[in-house]
């Protein structure tokens, strides 16, 4: 994957690498670190059709829960089962093996630089 | 994703700390906490809760109030005000008590401590400080003794864990006469002397009390010497696993613990009987005290009661959650979480009485699934002594 600052961002705090016809997403560091320790991940299954901007997994640390939402349209191509067995993946390296979902996509929305995401966040 | 649990207070009075550099220093996410800014986790809310559980965690605890009741007529003051008896409350003794409202709903749950003959020392929640203190003045009014809302002036630290003993007792410069002996829920003074030699000296309140399940101590101390006793605590333990704790794992923890949470499981339209607590209030004391006769009417027929759902696997039912018993809604739960030292989820609910029973089977609405969720008692967790 490419370096956090050449990925795309969201303002629900996720990630989006883009190779091809497939983004990777994740949710950012910012992200992990105010929801607290991740403890549970439900994402969607492998195959299904997703919507840009609706829900589409879950992220809950012990103290809240995040929504996860799609930042494309497109299908599901892969999940990350490492981060389902292991929730805390998420706080260690969110921008690495905490990823989340591969979808397939043909055309992307407007998503925010890396620039603009760290200036949404204040960092 | 979109969540935002560090909310941002709506004024700009915000309130810090005198401890507030020691949690910028260790790497503290802060959390508005009753117009406070409160440390809610340094690095991990999960490593902070097992802390605690398996060592030792240090707590800032400085928002809460203390509120103090000073004169001849003190006990028998908050005889009236509160549902304890607290004339019979030794000194050096603390007790857990309610302020009650004339409905007989709960307006805070509250520690007393009897620091004298004639003094008593008051903790109460952060964010009933205003009620509290406005309550017991015109409650107090009419006896012989004078209340003072002492908040500002009073920092409080908590050392809690299996180990709190073992490091309290070893800070240098803190004199605390029979620390060893101090029974659970009594407390004695101490002093703190910062540097060997000098004059300088403050005076402590070490209380054996906590919010976690776990022994440990309450340290009230003035503000301005919070920073050095915070630091020598901290460099004291840190052999001994000790680590600062914020305010998530405190909530785990006594939920855990099985602890009710202002707000949550007790509230102004709460009996406290319907929380479990009704032991809390004694209606056998001599004279009327403030809800005596709303408690000795007794809660209307029916209402829901404090229990404790367990589930299996990963997702745990949350504040405001419904909970349901077959396709009937029976409760709605009030604290939840994935428990960090059992490993499954946990909740508290108020549940209706028929559907309360130990382990009826009932299920929680966790965001359009239904969990099954079994009634136990309470607490979830109780540590080995």
């Amino acid at each position: 994957m490419s370096e956090p600052t050449e990925r795309k961002y969201t303002k629900e705090h996720e990630w989006i690498d883009v190779e091809g016809d497939i983004a990777t997403v994740g949710i950012t560091a910012y992200a992990a670190d105010k929801l607290g320790d991740v403890v549970f991940v439900d994402l969607p299954t492998v195959g299904s059709t997703v919507a840009e901007g609706r829900v589409v997994g879950e992220i809950e640390s012990t103290k809240s829960v995040g929504e996860l939402f799609a930042p494309v349209n497109g299908t599901v191509l892969e999940i990350n089962d490492a981060v389902v067995a292991t929730p805390e993946l998420v706080n260690s390296d969110p921008f690495g093996d905490g990823w989340l979902i591969k979808v397939t996509f043909t055309e992307l929305p407007a998503l925010l630089t890396y620039a603009e995401y760290s200036a949404l966040v204040g960092e | 994703m979109t969540d935002s649990p560090d909310s941002t207070p709506a004024d700009s009075a915000e309130r810090y700390s005198p401890l507030h550099a020691q949690h910028v220093e260790a790497g503290a996410s802060f959390t508005d906490f009753a117009g406070w800014q409160m440390p809610v986790r340094y690095s991990s809310d999960l490593a902070e809760h097992h802390a605690v559980r398996t060592a030792a965690g240090l707590f800032d605890l400085s928002h809460m109030a203390e509120i103090l009741i000073l004169g001849p007529e003190a006990a028998d003051a908050l005889d009236y005000a509160l549902a304890g008896k607290i004339s019979a409350v030794a000194i050096g003794q603390a007790k857990y008590s309610l302020l009650l409202a004339r409905d007989g709903g709960i307006v805070d749950d509250l520690v007393v401590y009897r620091t004298g003959e004639d003094r008593f020392l008051i903790v109460a929640n952060a964010s009933n400080r205003a009620v509290v203190a406005e309550q017991l003045l015109e409650r107090c009014s009419p006896f012989d003794c004078q209340v003072f809302d002492e908040s500002d002036d009073i920092a409080l630290i908590a050392v809690q864990g299996p180990k709190a003993y073992e490091i309290l007792s070893q800070v240098p410069g803190v004199q605390v006469d029979g620390l060893a002996d101090l029974k659970y829920y009594w407390s004695t003074p101490g002093t703190y002397k910062p540097v060997p030699g000098e004059r300088e000296q403050h005076e402590l309140l070490v209380a054996r009390t906590g919010y976690t399940g776990e022994d440990g101590f309450e340290l009230y101390v003035a503000p301005d010497a919070a920073p050095v006793l915070w630091d020598a605590i901290m460099e004291t333990g840190a052999g001994s696993g000790l680590v600062p704790a914020g305010l998530a794992s405190r909530d785990t923890l006594r939920l855990e613990a099985g602890m009710p949470l202002y707000g949550h499981e007790l509230g102004l339209t709460t009996f406290p009987v319907q929380a479990g607590l009704g032991r809390v209030v004694n209606l056998k004391k001599d004279g009327d005290f403030v809800g005596r006769a709303a408690v000795e009417a007794g809660a209307p027929e029916g209402s829901r009661v404090l229990a404790g759902l367990v589930s299996e696997g990963k997702r745990a039912g949350r504040a405001e959650y419904r909970v349901f018993d077959g396709d009937t809604e029976v409760g709605i739960v009030t604290s939840g979480a994935l428990s960090p030292t059992l490993g499954y989820p946990i909740a508290m609910a108020y549940v209706d009485p028929a559907s309360a029973s130990e382990g009826a089977s009932l299920f929680i609405d966790v965001r359009g699934t239904r969990v099954s969720a079994s009634v136990v008692p309470l607490p979830f967790y109780k540590r080995e002594t």
